[in-house]
């Protein structure tokens, strides 16, 4: 495959790529020109739909599909709801366009809006990210300034309020419906579904929830069209009628035991050996690598044979994973303990369960008091299959919780003991302690 | 007309918007729940009913969702297909009574619930019978003072938010809230800002699990050894429907009952509360004449003979105060009496206890009610107003207020008069002295009435009246819905009701029949018509 040339990462890294004047002299805000003096909203939720964009969100749903399920000829208001609640662990995609070039996701931002005729954004925005908060202010007081924020923009009768929310911190707060019961004051506990958002979202109103480098990409889309988009990725796979394609470029972040932890920019559809090998540097220290988490941890573990799938919106669910999620690789070598890496995961869910449903509420917390009595070499045989029950029969997709939380706290578990069956039995007839000191915070 | 297959049963559940569960109810399909309450908003989160669901489309195939769904949550339309004992809805079942048991304390033995623990009786039910969890489970911290009547006990507590919901939605106080997270997610309270709002004790009522205990009754007697008697409380003219639930005579707790004409599903703390005195020693016990403790079969016939005089001599000078708190049968028994005496006896309605304003709910913030409300206490803190004055209205034609029965009494207008009294000391002394002067003016005075007084000092003769969870008959609340009063308890050995008392005047023999009474009286008095059936049922028969 050719080198591909970065289009979302392009302005990243180089000086001043955060002010308004450096994105302009780069062609930015030519596709907002074009949307509002040549296409109908109609026709920018077309463009989109045709584009194949889904949302990079995690659970990849299409974009364009979304737009169309607000009601038609709504008296409004309409909201965008920005979701820059980037918590998943390992993952910090969004953070790199906000930090570094936060008008190219403005200008989403302004081109959904225009499409979805919503006349407020809010921005959730995760409060550890605080250069990403100061950035984005001075980015949306420089739109203001130039009249690209507020009414009339661009002469046309389009009006649009921008607004930075920062979040409290919690993984919940990034699922959509938790999202908007935090932005309006209220605990983030997600909703029942229906109605979904877009029938009844922020302030009873009609809502579209998008994530950040979604918003990018719809950028690129309205700039260049939706075949250039579609020249980009992995298409839909004849043979599975509901699979909608895995088009466009995605920011890949790469973490873990690694020489190179970056994010790169690569069609979709890389595996994970390249993305080790090629951009990751290969794996630390000279070891092997043991497995990863293919996109962040809610969606599962690969063992290290499974490392030529590629990563796009299907590839990771042929391997047991439950998806591509954020594309957060992380890697962990062949010295790390599966117990170890299942703690942590277990730990984190504990901790971040909202605790509104009985299954996911009691399931993590469970899967965590047994991960730690493992490392107290306190384990016993039949925790695994607690931990696999646990681990299949929790969440939405088995109907047992409100959100997709509980499933990615699931997931990993699951994939854990049936791909790594063998290490854990191990583990717990050594009756040893875990050698690794415990980490410091714990969920309590 | 809409058909819902209830594992493969059809029923028909007609045009009504019913969920999963109610649906299942029809075809009695016990669908178990915890968060679910149908005066609340719906939250699907206990995750105790879950069900699967499916379609019948019209040619017959049934094509079933992929995944278990919320009873609570999932409308029941034409056609929908439910399956409780399928493997799917058993497991989920399962698997949510384990979870909800993990952090369990299952202090049963000490726990004010058991006996009528929602958690125990699904366990037993539904569940599996031993838990799998050999960690140590969590224990967050009691909170007795979250609120002057409830208690909190955190770790039995399954977080379904009932209580959450009723302090945001029904009182709209919002004190109670969830702190934490995960499975470390409590029920708390603001600091300094405790449940204190008049309907606070409904959380109790609402919580399925043994967590919210009434203070009240902690630790008073196991809720086996309760019986429960249908009632209505006394306390205001909304006329909650109630249970009374006592034991050997003596009441151990009012609880609310379900009741759309009259109030919902809760009731009041005022009303909940105030019940001690049912069972006080300060109880008047025994009939006294003149201050001394006589028995019933002498008293009856020398109280009769003396008013007959006074009837006798002049008719217009004989006056009797019937009480709000008389039952309907009772204050038609003493009309009857007095009239039957002379036809220009003079009756008059009791004193009409009243406290400042209606106070309805929710409230917001502020403490200002809003609308819609859902709801009342009533300022009129009687139950039966509207009962007395249609009887007085029918025997004189007119509703003379207590104020008159003073001022005629003052004047020495009255030979004699028979006052009934039945308030609840909560509400004071309704007889303070300068109005005692007033009455004790009439010679022959008899009052009836729970507790000594200055009136009591002052009376010829004095009768131990009796409660409402002592007596049969029926209270007329504010909307003119008639609803049925049971005995629960026996009033103290020499005491007898206050009906049978006037049917003792009257010379009829036998014991008081309620049933029997409303069809004599609803043969009498038009605006009691409707009560020619004698029962009225659970949910009380509107008048008028």
């Amino acid at each position: 495959m050719a080198e591909f040339e970065p289009v979302l990462l392009r302005r990243v890294g180089k000086v001043d790529s955060a002010a308004l004047s450096t994105y302009r002299a780069d062609g930015g805000y030519r596709a907002l020109t074009k949307a509002l003096n040549e296409m109908s909203p109609a026709q920018v939720v077309e463009l989109v739909k045709d584009s194949g964009l889904r949302g990079r969100g995690g659970a990849g749903f299409p974009c364009g599909v979304k737009w169309t399920f607000l009601p038609k000829d709504h008296p409004g208001p309409i909201y965008l709801c920005v979701n820059a609640d980037e918590s998943e662990p390992c993952t910090f995609n969004n953070r790199i366009l906000m930090e570094d070039d936060p008008h190219q996701v403005l200008e989403g931002i302004l081109l959904a809006c225009y499409a979805t005729r919503a006349s407020t954004a809010y921005l959730y925005l995760r409060y550890e990210y605080g250069r990403a908060y100061r950035v984005l202010q001075s980015a949306i007081d420089e739109l203001y300034a130039a009249n690209l924020l507020g009414k009339n923009i661009l002469g046309k009768d389009f009006h649009l309020d921008v607004y930075l929310h920062r979040g409290a911190a919690a993984y919940i707060c990034g699922e959509e419906t938790g999202l908007i019961e935090s932005l309006e004051g209220k605990r983030g506990w997600p909703r029942i579904k229906p109605p979904f958002p877009a029938v009844e979202g922020a302030f009873r109103k009609p809502t579209v929830v998008n994530n950040i480098e979604t918003l990018a990409c719809v950028t690129h889309i309205i700039d260049r069209g939706s075949a250039w988009f579609k020249s980009i990725g992995v298409p839909p796979d004849p043979k599975n009628p509901r699979d909608a394609g895995s088009y466009g470029p995605k920011l890949y972040c790469i973490s873990g035991h690694v020489n190179k932890p970056c994010c790169v920019e690569l069609p979709l559809g890389v595996t994970v050996r390249e993305l080790v090998e090629k951009y990751g540097g290969g794996v630390w220290k000279g070891r092997k690598a043991k497995g990863c988490i293919p996109g962040g941890i809610s969606m599962g573990i690969m063992t290290e044979s499974e490392f030529d799938t590629p990563l796009d919106f299907n590839g990771p669910g042929r391997v047991g994973c439950l998806g591509l999620g954020t594309a957060a690789v992380t890697i962990f070598d062949d010295q790390t303990s599966i117990v170890d890496v299942l703690y942590n995961i277990c730990r984190f869910f504990a901790h971040e369960s909202c605790g509104q449903c009985t299954p996911c509420r009691e399931g993590t917390g469970w899967m965590f008091k047994i991960m730690e009595r493992f490392r107290r070499g306190q384990g016993r045989i039949e925790d695994l299959q607690i931990l696999e029950e646990v681990g299949k029969s929790i969440g939405i997709m088995p109907g047992t919780t409100i959100c997709g939380l509980a499933d990615g706290a699931g997931w990993p578990v699951k994939n854990a003991v049936a791909k790594f069956r063998l290490e854990l039995e191990e583990f717990i007839k050594k009756g040893v302690q875990s050698e690794s000191a415990l980490p410091l915070a714990m969920a309590n | 007309m809409a058909v819902v297959y209830v594992n493969d049963k059809p029923v028909d559940i007609g045009n009504d918007k019913l969920n999963l569960i109610q649906a299942a109810e029809r075809a009695g399909v016990f669908v178990p729940y915890y968060c679910w309450h149908p005066g609340l908003s719906v939250v699907a989160s206990c995750r105790m009913c879950l069900v699967e669901a499916g379609e019948r489309k019209p040619d017959g195939t049934i094509s079933m969702q992929p995944r278990v769904v919320p009873g609570c949550q999932t409308p029941a339309r034409d056609g929908t297909v439910i399956r409780t004992q399928s493997e799917r809805s058993i497991h989920a079942e399962h698997q949510t009574l384990e979870s909800l048991l993990l952090n369990h304390p299952l202090d049963c033995p000490v726990c004010d619930k058991a006996g009528e623990c929602h958690l125990q009786d699904y366990s037993y039910r539904f569940g599996r019978a031993t838990s799998r969890m050999i960690d140590d489970k969590n224990q967050p911290p009691n909170k007795p003072h979250i609120g002057e009547h409830i208690t909190l006990f955190a770790d039995r507590c399954i977080m379904c938010s009932r209580c959450v919901r009723f302090t945001r939605e029904v009182s709209g106080t919002a004190e109670l809230h969830v702190i934490n997270r995960g499975h470390h997610s409590e029920i708390d309270i603001f600091p300094g800002r405790p449940v204190n709002n008049k309907l606070a004790g409904n959380v109790v009522d609402l919580c399925p699990v043994g967590a919210l205990c009434s203070k009240d009754f902690l630790y008073k007697q196991r809720v086996w050894f309760l019986k429960s008697e249908k009632s209505v409380c006394p306390d205001c003219s909304t006329g909650c429907s109630i249970f009374v639930d006592h034991n050997k005579d003596i009441v151990f707790r009012l609880r609310p009952r379900e009741n759309p004409q009259a109030q919902g599903y809760f009731m009041c703390d005022e009303g909940r509360f105030d019940y001690h005195y049912i069972n006080a020693r300060e109880r008047i016990k025994v009939p006294l004449h003149k201050g001394t403790a006589t028995a019933w079969e002498k008293v009856i016939p020398s109280l009769r003979r003396e008013l007959a005089e006074s009837a006798q001599k002049d008719g217009g000078r004989l006056g009797a105060v019937l009480s709000p708190f008389l039952t309907c049968e009772e204050a038609y028994l003493l009309a009857k009496f007095v009239k039957g005496l002379s036809k220009e006896a003079r009756l008059f309605l009791g004193w009409v206890p009243v406290r400042g304003a209606d106070d309805t709910y929710p409230k917001d913030r502020k403490g200002r009610p809003i609308q819609p409300v859902k709801f009342t206490i009533h300022a009129e803190k009687c139950p039966n107003r509207r009962g007395v004055e249609e009887i007085l209205k029918h025997f004189q034609g007119e509703v003379v207020y207590f104020d008159r029965a003073l001022e005629a009494a003052e004047a020495g207008d009255l030979q004699a008069l028979y006052v009934t009294g039945g308030y609840p000391p909560r509400l004071g002394e309704w007889l303070p002295a300068p109005v005692v002067q007033k009455v004790s003016k009439a010679p022959l005075l008899v009052v009836q009435d729970l507790f000594s007084s200055e009136a009591t000092k002052a009376a010829t003769y004095v009768l131990p009246s009796s409660s409402f969870a002592e007596k049969d008959g029926c209270f007329v609340n504010q909307a003119n819905l008639a609803q049925a009063i049971h005995w629960a308890v026996r009033p103290e050995h020499h005491s007898r009701s206050d009906g049978q008392v006037f049917l003792d005047l009257l010379e009829r023999r036998g014991l008081l029949h309620a049933e029997k009474l409303r069809q004599e009286l609803s043969g009498e008095v038009p605006y009691f018509a409707k009560l020619g059936e004698g029962d009225l049922g659970e949910l009380g028969v509107r008048l008028g």
